[in-house]
């Protein structure tokens, strides 16, 4: 099975759906020629043309309204948004047209083969405007798909399931893992389920849920607390819209205790969503609130990024907390 | 005011063709028929000056960056005469609001290398409280608005701050920076729209250098340039040499002239070229050949200026020369004083998020300060800033 690290993995993606199916058309800034200022489309437009694989004028809310058109026309629209920072430009496209294309034509019309690819999310070095994570703002809209992968393996067969869902997917792409997440890969076409999440571990004392880049993280936090006894069950839930609320519970209800990590603010963020459907259905088995570690509320730093991000050694502390509550 | 006809005819953009404005040719002569703009001695001088030290800065960071000393630069080689020659038209007390490539009008202003170098490093005496990523300066005191990643936004707000200007009656304009990339945002449109309909005294400087990151101009619109736009807002409008120094700074007074006084905006399309990379993430050989970068080196807008200068008696080689050393010099030895700073205090993280921290954020830092002194060496600048020890071999773990 070949290596190969999370932009290979998805360059490899959009390849066999290339490939596959004429209607998979890709754009965005820098996607032709360039491959993309992160090389996620490198070579696409060689081998497909240059009517398939483009570069788009400077316009997130026109990338994304083209996209929109395109797909209620019956392709298969893959667009890139440069960094998810700069996906609030396309806000009212995504929000208001893309998730709404379905309901309020009674399914007259959908743009359900649309898949919005962006990278996110800090680590890297890029203050403000290139290290936010937008999922919230999306997750709070129905109609829409929003998944996360956290290595090359799930970031291909996730990126082929997205595009061939029958609903708009908005797919996030942790940067910071571009290079850094490397592992085996099957050369073959496969897809990973939308919507289920995944027990990367098992564990009795503590539920640990995340997604994408924070899983390393919890990973570290979970080896941490097993050096001191506790048994972690970890979770990656991979999608975030609709969210796998049942392998959580379930999770739960042997545990007893859970945390959930995620990079953006703690207000408002996605974990304050799992933590109340959690605690409506288990609420009889918790032995400790339910925490959440996450960014601050405040707009993501640059000098001082170390220390607003939620690192192993947080979620370490949320564990010994929570297990000596 | 349409006259009606009877037989249909499409009208296409072809019909108007817009001129470049241009006075010094490659030789530093002006052109037959140009005439000198009204540019004193020392203006003119000053001018140059503050190419030449963006230059200098812009070389001597980019070669920082390459060393590791610098997490990222952005340079503006070869739209000095561009963007200085802007600034340089306007009143100090303007407002600059630009879009992250224009060092050289913040040079121009008066910005000093101390001020430059702090921001790049992030340090405790950065304005901007080491928050954002090098280049994305400001400066209230030299009406330089702080620069915002996401682009094209600067572009409506300047429509927004000079209608302010304008009610204010002090007599003020502000100018806006965009790249011909930037130009295809929905912001640029809006701006523009906005400025023609309520007569705000705003000029809009796209600096078209022929790329957008690797995108070329010819796959960023189909038309002849940002400057036809104008027409569609009923705006003045003027396309410049943005490699003649002289030719920017007469046509940036002139359209100042209109802004202030007939409260009227103005679209300036300065011709230029991205002589370096995008930025020092970026390696342009991926998408544009050498040939084509060295036609432009040869219309290098720093010499054409000098040449001018010195025939005219107001600039020497060896002035050249000493100013090209002393610039280094001063560069090098501020950047080991900035590099040395301390980091913005662990306080930092949570104010100016509102006029007045909330009790949550309070919480939140009071919280992370707790952790912090109990892993100081996973969190050097946090724990530096707490005064508490850390063991420098060990940065990246924490007790447990
Ligand atoms: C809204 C938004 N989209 C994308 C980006 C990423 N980006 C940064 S610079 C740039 C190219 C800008 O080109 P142009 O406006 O022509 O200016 P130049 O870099 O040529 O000076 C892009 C796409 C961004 N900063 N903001």
């Amino acid at each position: 099975m070949p290596t190969m690290n999370m932009l290979q993995a998805i360059n490899n993606a959009l390849d066999i759906a290339m490939a596959e199916d004429e209607k998979v058309i890709c754009f965005g800034e820098d996607v032709g020629v360039f491959g993309g200022v992160f090389r996620a489309t490198s070579h696409l437009q060689e081998k497909y043309g240059k009517a398939r694989c483009f570069n788009t004028p400077l316009v997130e809310q026109g990338i994304i309204g083209f996209a929109n058109g395109l797909a209620a026309q019956g392709s298969v629209p893959v667009a890139e948004i440069q960094f998810a920072d700069y996906i609030f430009p396309a806000f009212d496209q995504i929000v208001n047209e893309t998730a709404k294309f379905r309901y309020r034509s009674g399914d007259l019309f959908n743009v359900g083969g649309l898949t919005i690819r962006t990278p996110y999310g800090g680590g890297i070095a890029g203050g403000l405007y290139h290290s936010q994570s937008p999922e919230a703002y999306f997750t709070h809209t129905p109609g829409l798909k929003v998944v996360v992968p956290r290595n090359p393996y799930q970031a291909k067969g996730l990126l082929l399931a997205a595009i061939r869902d029958p609903d708009p997917v908005l797919y996030l792409e942790p940067k910071r893992l571009y290079r850094a997440a490397v592992g085996d890969v099957p050369e073959e076409d496969y897809q990973l389920p939308i919507g289920e999440a995944e027990v990367i571990k098992e564990g009795s004392d503590i539920t640990l849920v995340g997604w994408g880049a924070q899983m390393e993280v919890i990973g570290k936090a979970a080896e941490l607390a097993e050096e001191q006894g506790i048994a972690c069950e970890v979770i990656d839930l991979r999608t975030l819209l609709p969210w796998d609320a049942d392998t959580v519970a379930e999770s739960v209800f042997k545990t007893g205790r859970l945390i959930v990590s995620h990079e953006a603010p703690l207000t408002g963020g996605f974990a304050g969503e799992i933590a109340a459907t959690i605690q409506e259905r288990c609420f009889l088995y918790l032995e400790s609130p339910i925490s959440r570690v996450t960014g601050l509320d405040t707009p993501f730093p640059l000098v001082l990024e170390k220390e607003y991000l939620p690192d192993h050694l947080k979620i370490f502390e949320a564990i010994r907390e929570s297990v000596n509550f | 005011m349409t006259e009606y006809v009877h037989q249909p005819r499409f009208m296409t953009g072809d019909e108007f063709s817009i001129d470049t404005f241009c006075l010094l040719n490659p030789e530093g002569e002006l052109y037959q028929g140009a005439s000198e703009p009204a540019l004193e001695r020392d203006h003119a001088r000053r001018l140059y000056q503050a190419m030449l030290a963006t230059r200098i800065l812009d070389e001597r960071m980019m070669a920082a960056q390459r060393q590791g000393r610098l997490s990222f630069y952005m340079q503006c080689t070869g739209e000095e005469a561009a963007v200085v020659g802007a600034a340089a038209a306007l009143d100090d007390a303007d407002m600059i609001m630009a879009q992250y490539r224009e060092q050289g009008a913040l040079m121009y202003r008066g910005f000093s290398i101390d001020e430059f170098m702090n921001q790049l490093f992030g340090n405790e005496l950065d304005y901007g409280k080491g928050r954002q990523m090098p280049i994305h300066y400001g400066s209230r005191k030299l009406h330089y608005m702080t620069i915002s990643s996401p682009l094209a936004t600067q572009i409506p707000q300047a429509t927004g701050y000079a209608y302010g200007q304008k009610l204010a009656g002090d007599g003020h304009c502000t100018l806006t920076f965009f790249g011909e990339g930037a130009a295809s945002e929905g912001d640029f449109h809006a701006a523009l729209n906005m400025a023609s309909v309520h007569q705000v005294p705003v000029i809009f400087f796209c600096r078209n250098n022929g790329y957008a990151i690797s995108t070329p101009s010819t796959e960023q619109f189909a038309a002849d340039g940002i400057a036809p736009r104008a027409f569609g807002y009923h705006m003045h409008v003027i396309r410049v040499d943005g490699n003649d120094a002289l030719a920017v700074f007469e046509a940036t007074t002139q359209a100042r002239k209109i802004a202030v006084e007939q409260n009227q905006p103005v679209l300036i399309e300065a011709m230029s070229y991205r002589l370096a990379a995008h930025s020092s993430s970026d390696d342009p050989s991926g998408y544009r050949s050498k040939d084509e970068e060295e036609v432009w080196r040869a219309k290098d807008p720093l010499l054409r200026l000098q040449k001018w200068l010195v025939k005219k008696g107001w600039w020497s080689d060896e002035e050249e020369a000493s100013q090209q050393e002393t610039l280094r010099r001063e560069v090098l030895d501020t950047m080991k004083r900035a590099e040395k700073r301390s980091s913005p205090p662990l306080d930092s993280l949570i104010s100016d998020v509102y006029a007045d921290v909330t009790p949550a954020l309070q919480r939140q830092l009071d919280q992370l300060k707790r952790h912090i002194r109990r892993y100081p060496d996973a969190y050097p600048k946090g724990a530096k800033s707490l005064d508490l020890d850390v063991d420098p071999a060990n940065h990246s773990q924490g007790e447990v």
